[in-house]
């Protein structure tokens, strides 16, 4: 007997004495609780997500459309940067007022390569305000998980209000599960030191949220 | 589980030394008392907490009733996704599926993401049998990994250590693991955890292979979920050619939609965070994107014992938050180290038992470890009922009983040791099926209570080394109810 037919084997005999139940799982977990925690506009979500990032020591930024590409240069200069690392299908706009050299998000960099890189640049996929949340799914404007993790410095872009949404259940909504997901909510941290939270472990150390809108 | 527990002696011999290690009471009480209020402010923060608890409890509930179902349905999903599955049925099982997969890369190191179900089966042990070094990448693990010592808590495995010992740790074991602490480290926690980033990152920026646990494993769809705060889950998730995650049956959620109610519970239950730094899932593999090969081994290893126990199964909902052992006063006092198991705490006591079976003499003692106040029940975001699954163990190791061990029924004997308490349990049942036995009884007793003694000679010594006799009135009750006309004619 394969070890796979053992274990499901024994998963039928331990629920023997439970009553056979063909309830449709829809119907047979009750959801009472809520959507979202509170009533708020959109311009107070996209507040609440600032507060939120600011809370857990991300560095948030706000501007429009036009002055995006002046405050994308600004930090990459104030932080000394030299070099950033640039996924593909980014908005070549965003880049448009900074000389600092590109690197190309590719399949062939090595580990040691990407650490070598002092900044990193993406926009993100959604961005949850109650939590203070950046989700990214590799999108071509995001690039492959590996390099928002290796640079010490993050800058990523959201459009708000269209990408920020009020909680996790609506961010699981407009999500695709077939895709990688990195949720960032501040820069690494640890508890691991007498349960005390100190930022800054092994993922970048500066994280910095640009709200565009 | 891991072999550094085997041979454990009983709860209460190893708590006794714990409870008079000073620098152990202090560092517990600081960090217990400290995650506790935070986790009271970030649950208040949620007005449906309540609603929640009841939907991860259903969830769970649903999932282990139809339990083969789903894993099934994980089986195909992950596998269509590109992943490859592994069955395996027990510890033994699991350390070398492992380590022929790390084998078959021609590696001979992995790194680590922090997990339960890895540290339950002792698989660095296994593949250090191998000539395989597992470097532990979780900074409580890494401090614990480097001090050669054991686990003491679920979250933070070296909740034990304070700054100064870990200081210590890291200036005196780094330089034999690699990269040596920085000179002149001291002891403020952002400096410890700069000279972890410095001396774990070679060996992400290196590693081929990775092996983890989870936290979710998802059935429709095949994504796994691994929550985490410092980033080494994201280095040994991504960086990797092989992944390799060891995961224990009872981790799996039907949907992707369920995931919106732990990802709200668990990080305020844990860290008491509104969401934990970062949380990563994946679905089998991602062309250029992370590892080439995905192995999921799914582990059994007392689950489905657990699962065959009506009033036990419970005990698989857990999402391993250790909310329970920040609460637990029993925990506070008594340490991680007592409890002989890599899941301390309440839920340990509840859990390891049950994985285990009560044969030896820890697992025998652990539904004892607890004075049933019903904290952890309180706080646990699955409302897994401890203090009911504790007082049901208890009556298993006392009374025997039938029980599931490694998928076979089995009778449990009754433990021995019990015999004056079940000598003492008799002598009740004659007397109170006795009324006048009782009442001749009692009255003497009134009437000698002078010369009754403060503490129990023989085998009763044990119970009063805790607790004082408890008085016996002047009157027996019956007696003076009889006397004051049930209490109308007090006075008299």
């Amino acid at each position: 007997m394969s070890s796979r037919e053992r274990v499901l084997g024994r998963v039928r005999r331990a629920l023997a004495d439970v009553p056979r139940d063909d309830t449709p799982y829809e119907r047979a977990v009750a959801r009472d609780y809520l959507g979202e925690h509170g009533e708020r506009t959109v311009e107070q979500t996209v507040d609440l997500l600032a507060e939120n990032l600011a809370d857990y020591r991300a560095i948030v930024h706000r501007t429009d459309a036009g002055g995006l590409a002046g405050v994308v240069a600004g930090l990459l200069r104030e932080r000394g940067s030299s070099s950033v690392l640039v996924p593909p299908g980014l908005d070549e706009g965003w880049l448009a007022a900074t000389g600092v050299t590109r690197v190309a998000d590719r399949a062939e960099s090595t580990p040691h390569e990407l650490d070598r890189v002092d900044s990193v640049i993406t926009a993100c996929a959604v961005a949850i305000a109650e939590t203070g949340t950046l989700v990214l799914d590799g999108s071509p404007d995001q690039g492959r998980r590996r390099i928002t993790l290796v640079p010490d410095h993050h800058i990523c872009v959201v459009r708000v209000p269209d990408q920020v949404v009020s909680s996790v259940p609506q961010a699981l909504e407009r999500l695709d599960p077939a895709r990688p997901l990195t949720w960032i909510s501040g820069p690494s941290a640890t508890s691991d030191i007498e349960l005390d939270r100190v930022e800054g472990v092994h993922g970048p150390r500066t994280l910095e949220v640009v709200l565009v809108g | 589980m891991s072999g550094t527990f085997v041979g454990m002696p009983a709860f209460p011999e190893a708590a006794r030394e714990a409870v008079h290690d000073q620098t152990l009471r202090g560092n517990l009480r600081h960090a217990t008392h400290t995650i506790r209020a935070k986790r009271r402010t970030a649950v208040a923060e949620v007005s449906d907490w309540a609603e929640l608890r009841e939907a991860g409890k259903r969830i769970k509930d649903h999932t282990l009733r139809h339990l083969d179902r789903y894993l099934v349905q994980l089986e195909e999903s992950v596998t269509a996704a590109g992943g490859t599955v592994h069955w395996a049925a027990d510890a033994g099982e699991a350390n070398r599926i492992v380590t022929r997969l790390v084998k078959e890369t021609g590696e001979s190191e992995v790194v680590k993401v922090k997990s339960m179900a890895t540290q339950e089966i002792g698989l660095n042990e296994a593949l250090e049998e191998e000539g395989i070094r597992a470097y532990e990448t979780d900074l409580a693990e890494l401090i614990v990994q480097l001090g050669k010592d054991r686990p003491s808590h679920i979250l933070v495995p070296a909740i034990h250590r304070n700054r100064g010992e870990i200081r210590e740790i890291f200036a005196r074991e780094m330089s034999e693991w690699g990269r040596p602490a920085p000179e002149g480290l001291t002891d403020t926690p952002a400096e410890l955890a700069e000279a972890a980033r410095l001396h774990l990152r070679e060996k992400f920026l290196r590693a081929k292979v990775g092996v983890s646990g989870a936290n979710f494993m998802v059935a429709e769809t095949g994504t796994l979920v691994v929550v985490e705060s410092e980033g080494n889950g994201r280095m040994c998730l991504t960086l990797p050619e092989t992944l390799i995650s060891v995961v224990g049956i009872e981790k799996i959620v039907p949907t992707w939609r369920d995931l919106e109610v732990f990802l709200q519970t668990l990080p305020r239950s844990s860290t008491a965070e509104r969401m934990n730094p970062y949380t990563s899932t994946w679905t089998g593999t991602t062309d250029e994107d992370g590892p080439r090969n995905f192995h999921l081994v799914l582990l059994d290893n007392g689950r489905t014992d657990t699962l065959a126990d009506e009033v036990g199964r419970q005990a698989l909902r857990c999402i391993r938050c250790s909310a329970c052992l920040n609460v637990c006063p029993v925990y506070e006092r008594a340490g991680g180290h007592a409890y002989g198991s890599v899941y301390p705490g309440p839920i340990g006591a509840i859990l390891s038992p049950q994985l285990r079976g009560t044969a030896s003499e820890i697992d025998a003692s652990l539904p004892y470890a607890s004075s049933l106040c019903g904290a952890c029940y309180e706080v646990c975001p699955v409302a897994i009922d401890i203090p009911e699954v504790l007082v049901h163990l208890r009556e298993r190791v006392v009374q025997g009983g039938q029980v599931t061990r490694e998928g076979n029924k089995v009778v449990l004997r009754p433990a021995k040791g019990h015999a004056a308490e079940r000598a003492a349990m008799r002598a009740a049942r004659w007397a109170f099926t006795r009324p006048g036995a009782l009442r001749t009884g009692q009255r003497l007793a009134s009437r000698t209570r002078r010369f009754h003694p403060r503490t129990l000679p023989g085998p009763g010594r044990a119970w009063t080394g805790t607790r004082d006799l408890p008085p016996v009135p002047a009157e027996p009750f019956r007696d003076w109810w009889h006397r004051t006309h049930g209490g109308k004619d007090e006075t008299k």
